[in-house]
């Protein structure tokens, strides 16, 4: 606020501009450099991408079918029900040896004699074609409609696990048959069934359907696709409101002092604790405390709202954060009170980036899993739970279960488990990226 | 709050010289302070502001001008360590008494900002925002009617009658500013405050806002703070120098222009700082 000096400005005399040592080569090669240490770092990123989704799908992507064998079973009253008490006993139908019908459905396609003496081993092989879920399966067809005792149905039946990874190439059978699991008739077998097009590799449905088993061909991931979804749908009815109010309370009226900047640091810490820690707090707090019951998806679900409150509450902030105040201005100087000006200009331009906060939330709580094994979630759960209080598994958890599995169908499953987590994961994302388009392109 | 119920001596003078040309005050400020935490940057401001007249508040970046202007309608407020001393009064009232509604009292005093800030909503919904929430308008034609007549009071409407459903941030930056004095209008403020509303603007776009200043006189009082000396010069009939954080002198524009008394102003019109 001087006045300038100006009869000193122009008062140099034209003298040589002087010399520059910059060292523009230099300058150059670094940012050539730089530039390719850049390519490298990404470089190296979508190499290990790469090769994390090529072993996944490699390796999951058989899972997706399972060999099943086509069989006429023919519900024959002599093995069903031997001495005819089916009318006064329902359990005689529950209880019948089913597995049987299958095997006698077998050897009469493949031409063997099952009253013949002196074959119980290959019987006993002919037995071990067939998955063992073929008991409830036939049992449920019986029970469903008994008149079809006495008849001869064309029946789906899934191949044991074995001969699926077999009929799938995964074992090698060059190996000495006593030390493999499927034997050389077997395999013979196999290969007639095959070429009459009665053993065929159909689309994997149990995988998405069945309960925990033990059997690998008759395990699927339904039950931990319900937890899952039970614990998604709690999360979102907690912590979506939960966060988004605690956020805008903080955000839009809090004053700003010294206790809502501890509780903004906590907030921040929180997102950053240990997710099995939440697990642990769950533990005590909900199931030893509160007394809900262990392996509930409700109690799962309590516990990532509690994990995921942190990420949405940071990204709420930070939406709110970016919105102009020269829109909270306007609202309030045409005589909006606080909270009209917050309900109807601030948050409807805060909600993409709320959104996108919360499936991103999400997103990490379908993927946890540590804080679920130790609220029991980790439990063999072979039955659909009705409800979040009965018990079950999630994604990340059945994936974890199958790991430590050794056969060889389940290892294709465990990876079929990641490919199938991954693609809710992307599809979560793209929903978060599109509904973040939609809700800008608006103006 | 300062208790002082008598105004101050500066204040007297001016209101026997306003009463004397026949002029209302509208709003009066007394011994006006403003602390941002510790810091003080407004000190004991006294000054009338005349119904229907336009009041320019002038001098350098950082005077507080626009700290004073946004004490006119508790804008202030929303500063978290903002407090205010000293007295104001609207048509006599206390606008920082207890039992005065801060929402209704913006909904007297309206403000228009530097840069135009149009909701990111239809041109339509800009303008019924503010008499929706003020319960204005009894019904859909009612508010057809608010916006019609806003629009045409801004001198904005032949502009934009034909794409009201269209959003207000695709207009252009005046029509813009023009359509947020629309929305200031709608809601049926006593006084307009405008805080530097051309300075994001260019010169045609500045002089359709400063007529349209002028036009708006006549059923409003306004409080303009501005950068320029000559839009000071042009819509105003009173000015206000501020320096400092300090009233420096307050008088008609053309004397104030012409013949200051203070020599910071004086200094100040002419470019000598600032």
């Amino acid at each position: 606020m001087t006045d300038i000096p100006f009869d000193q400005a122009g008062a140099v005399d034209a003298v040589a501009p002087p010399r520059r040592d910059i060292g523009i080569q230099r300058r150059y090669r670094a940012e050539r450099r730089f530039r390719l240490y850049g390519l490298i770092a990404i470089g190296i990123g979508i190499f290990f991408l790469a090769a994390l989704l090529f072993t996944v799908v490699r390796g999951g992507y058989t899972a997706f079918w399972q060999t099943s064998i086509n069989l006429a079973v023919s519900f024959d009253p002599d093995v069903i029900d031997a001495d005819g008490k089916r009318d006064s006993d329902p359990n005689v139908l529950a209880t019948a040896n089913y597995p049987l019908l299958a095997r006698n459905a077998l050897a009469t396609k493949l031409g063997i004699d099952v009253d013949a003496e002196g074959n119980r081993a290959e019987l006993r092989l002919l037995s071990g074609m067939i998955s063992q879920g073929v008991r409830t399966q036939l049992r449920d067809m019986v029970l469903a409609d008994p008149s079809i005792i006495g008849t001869t149905q064309n029946v789906w039946v899934l191949a044991a696990a074995d001969v699926d990874s077999a009929h799938k190439g995964q074992i090698d059978l060059s190996v000495p048959e006593s030390r493999r699991k499927v034997k050389d008739k077997q395999v013979g077998w196999m290969k007639t069934l095959t070429a009459d097009g009665t053993m065929i590799e159909r689309f994997n449905r149990g995988l998405f359907t069945f309960g925990a088993s033990s059997r690998p061909e008759t395990a699927g991931m339904g039950v931990a696709l319900i937890g899952s979804l039970y614990m998604m749908l709690i999360v979102l009815v907690l912590a979506l409101p939960i966060g988004v109010a605690a956020s805008i309370y903080l955000e839009e009226f809090a004053p700003k002092n010294r206790w809502t900047d501890l509780i903004e640091v906590n907030i921040n810490n929180l997102a950053a604790v240990p997710s099995i820690v939440f697990g642990l707090l769950g533990l005590a707090v909900f199931v030893n405390f509160a007394g809900l019951p262990r392996s509930a998806s409700l109690v799962g679900g309590l516990v990532l709202t509690l994990m995921t409150l942190p990420t949405i509450i940071i990204a709420t902030r930070a939406a709110l954060k970016a919105v102009p105040p020269s829109i909270r201005s306007g609202a309030l100087g045409i005589g909006a009170s606080r909270m009209q000006t917050v309900f109807h200009h601030v948050l409807p331009l805060a909600a993409p980036g709320i959104l996108t906060g919360t499936i991103i939330g999400l997103a990490q709580a379908l993927g946890e899993t540590a804080p679920l094994l130790l609220i029991g979630m980790v439990a063999f759960v072979a039955d659909y739970p009705a409800t979040p209080l009965d018990p079950a598994t999630a994604l990340p958890v059945q994936i974890y279960m199958w790991a430590n599995e050794a056969e060889r169908a389940f290892v294709e499953r465990t990876s079929g488990a990641i490919i199938i987590l991954l693609l809710f994961l992307a599809a979560m994302n793209l929903a978060a990226i599109l509904l973040r388009r939609r809700f800008e392109r608006r103006w | 709050m300062n208790v002082m119920s008598e105004t101050t001596l500066e204040n007297a003078v001016n209101e026997k010289v306003a009463a004397a040309a026949n002029e209302r005050i509208k709003m009066r400020g007394e011994k006006v302070g403003v602390f941002y935490g510790d810091k003080q940057a407004l000190f004991d401001v006294d000054l009338l502001v005349r119904q229907n007249q336009v009041t320019a508040l002038i001098g350098p970046s950082g005077c507080g001008k626009s700290t004073f202007l946004r004490c006119l309608n508790r804008m202030n407020d929303t500063i978290d360590n903002a407090r205010v001393v000293g007295k104001i009064t609207l048509d006599g009232e206390d606008i920082y008494d207890r039992d005065i509604d801060v929402v209704e009292l913006r909904s007297r005093v309206g403000m228009v900002f530097q840069k135009p800030n149009p909701f990111p909503k239809s041109i339509y919904d800009n303008i019924a925002y503010g008499p929706r929430i003020h319960g204005l308008a009894r019904s859909k034609a009612d508010m057809d009617a608010v916006v019609e007549s806003s629009l045409k009071r801004a001198g904005l409407f032949n502009e934009v009658k034909d794409r009201l459903n269209e959003p207000g941030t695709g207009l252009s930056g005046g029509q813009q500013q023009r359509l947020c004095i629309a929305r200031a209008i709608a809601v049926s403020p006593e006084v307009i405050l405008m805080d530097e509303p051309c300075s994001a603007l260019d010169p045609i776009a500045t002089a359709r806002v400063e007529e349209l200043i002028d036009e708006l006189r006549e059923n409003y009082t306004i409080v303009i703070v501005t950068h320029s000396m000559q839009q000071a010069a042009r819509v105003s009939q009173r000015t206000a120098m501020f320096h400092l954080g300090n009233l420096v002198e307050e008088g008609p524009t053309e004397k104030m222009f012409t013949n200051p008394d203070d020599k910071r102003t004086q200094d100040y019109i002419t470019g000598r700082f600032g």
